[in-house]
């Protein structure tokens, strides 16, 4: 890791007015976080942990009640280029083909038209649409039309990927190759990526390192290094059945619950029942 | 699918696209690809009989009400006697000329009020400020009726072509300022977000996502002015004119020239229905990009 971080949050607090009353509503509280240069970090909580609030603060579309966000070392005034934003639901110009949608980010930048269809095509070749340049985003599946998202955020050249639970719309086997192919882009690119998401299984089976935050306030919980070894090797294998993956997740799953006054309605949904008790897993 | 379940993931940059969904088939019909060539020529002559069967049996009863007795045909003539009449006027001239007058004064109000309501409606809709002075005085209006008003524009404007036209352009300006006005608040917000996220100015924004998602609403507008401007143009035409279809319609009842009368009636249905048709082919050229 090196000296500066790219990323780094500074006691961040944000707190909004409850409309038509004096208080005031905590979303975020006292985030602390260092994000290196081309680490791959996952953020996972269960709903009313701040996560959008987080990802807003990032974008620069709205600004910390106090605490401060660095890029760079440079505190975030406003939305910019040196960030590229994933949502959750794709956020396509459906007016546009998925050529369109990736010039859409290089627009305004100077660049001459050819320069532009040039970088949108090798981003779109990059996830895996060659060929695909001229469909608009009704002639996709949800599948592809996040990944011409991802193309998008890419083709500017940010220096971070904040990805807003990019695959939380997608099903199981799609979810799957697409995080497989997320890994791939971030090797081949060597970019930053903040991934939040509500998934363990994603948070674990991607992060080089886990932030599990707690609701209301929105806090870290803990922050977990993963080491899962060289896992270009071991893809070929099912990482997720891995003693080690099943530990990882199993301790993401303690952090998570160890507010035992959150409502059970509240518990990260999906991953942890579909893959057996937690509990009946050994620690390591 | 199948390549990247029996292939592990090669870490290369441009890799073989692996997709778990195949893509989707766009607009092609699923039903349309079996069918050859001859079953397609029937397919379409079954759509074509289906479509003409109520059609035809109006024209049948249209035909026979009057020679049966059912009817007094000095009043409503046959169809065949009309549709010969029809036939003379398009010859002689008379229907073109009347509807050429009505299309140019619909079609001269409908600009107006085009270019007039449709920016006034973005910049309502984009801004709350000018819409909280402007929307009460609008409401006003847009609930008076553009006929109560007939008068006062016959008043004004006398009656020729202006008064034709301004009634027109009132008719039209409602729809149209509505839905722009409707077509910029329905933009949807993700794409407001995702568009500043990559640090778009306010101009560009408006430009490249409020404008263009907000063109399918608009046409729903522009159809529905121009179904009244029509609508309403012929009743002041009806009125007080000296040409135009309405015109022509009453002109020919007061003369008691019964056949023609109702050959002027058809030829207003017959360019309603065109307006209607050029207007779904444009519709459908601009939102080529939504589904279905």
């Amino acid at each position: 890791m090196t000296a500066q971080p790219r990323l780094a949050f500074e006691g961040v607090r944000k707190e909004f007015d409850v409309r038509g009353t004096a208080q005031r509503f905590v979303a975020l509280e006292d985030f602390t976080l260092a994000v290196a240069p081309g680490e791959l970090v996952t953020v996972v909580g269960p709903s009313g942990c701040g996560k959008s609030t987080l990802l807003d603060l990032v974008t620069g579309l709205s600004a910390p009640s106090s605490g401060r966000i660095l890029l760079d070392g440079r505190p975030i005034t406003g939305p910019g280029l040196d960030r590229g934003i994933v949502f959750q639901q794709y956020a396509l110009l459906p007016w546009r083909s998925a050529q369109g949608n990736v010039e859409l980010g290089l627009e305004g930048r100077g660049l001459r038209r050819a320069e532009r269809q040039r970088i949108a095509r090798e981003h779109l070749a990059l996830v895996g649409l060659a060929g695909f340049e001229q469909r608009y985003p009704h002639e996709l599946s949800g599948g592809m039309k996040q990944r011409v998202a991802i193309a998008r955020s890419l083709a500017f050249d940010p220096e971070v990927l904040l990805m807003d639970e990019p695959f939380a719309a997608l099903d199981a086997q799609t979810r799957e190759q697409l995080q497989d192919e997320l890994l791939r882009i971030w090797r081949a690119t060597g970019k930053t990526i903040v991934f939040i998401t509500h998934g363990i299984e994603e948070a674990v089976y991607l992060g080089q390192r886990i932030v599990v935050l707690t609701p209301r306030p929105g806090r870290v919980r803990d922050v977990i290094d993963v080491d899962l070894g060289d896992r270009t090797v071991g893809s070929s294998t099912d990482l997720r059945s891995d003693a080690r993956f099943v530990a990882y997740r199993h301790r993401v799953w303690d952090a998570l619950h160890d507010r035992a006054s959150a409502p059970a309605d509240e518990a990260p949904a999906g991953d942890a029942p579909a893959t057996g008790t937690p509990r009946e897993v050994a620690h390591v | 699918m199948s390549s990247t379940l029996t292939r592990p993931p090669a870490v290369v940059v441009a890799d073989e696209p692996a997709f778990a969904d195949p893509p989707t088939l766009g607009r092609r019909s699923v039903f349309q690809t079996a069918a050859g060539g001859g079953a397609a020529v029937r397919h379409g002559l079954a759509v074509a009989a289906r479509a003409s069967v109520a059609i035809v049996a109006f024209l049948v009863l249209w035909e026979v009400a009057p020679r049966v007795g059912w009817v007094d045909p000095v009043f409503l003539p046959p169809f065949s006697t009309v549709a010969r009449t029809f036939g003379r006027l398009v010859g002689d001239g008379t229907l073109l000329t009347q509807t050429g007058t009505s299309l140019a004064r619909a079609g001269a109000g409908f600009a107006i009020a085009l270019v007039v309501a449709v920016p006034l409606g973005l910049v309502i809709g984009s801004s709350s400020r000018v819409s909280s002075y402007l929307s009460p005085f609008f409401e006003i209006f847009r609930n008076t009726a553009a006929l109560a008003l007939l008068p006062v524009f016959i008043l004004l404007l006398g009656i020729g072509e202006t008064s034709k036209v301004a009634i027109v352009v009132y008719a039209c300006f409602f729809p149209l300022l509505l839905a722009s006005i409707l077509g910029v608040r329905t933009v949807d917000p993700l794409l407001v977000k995702s568009a500043r996220s990559l640090g778009i100015g306010r101009v560009a924004l408006f430009a490249k996502v409020v404008l263009p998602s907000a063109v399918p609403t608009v046409f729903t507008g522009i159809r529905m002015a121009a179904t009244s401007s029509v609508l309403v143009l012929l009743a002041a035409e009806m009125v007080g004119a000296k040409a135009g279809l309405g015109y022509f319609i009453t002109y020919t009842q007061f003369n008691f020239q019964i056949p023609e009368m109702y050959a002027g009636i058809v030829a207003i249905g017959l360019v309603g229905v065109t307006v209607n048709a050029v207007l779904v082919v444009v519709e459908r050229r601009l939102s080529r990009w939504r589904a279905a």
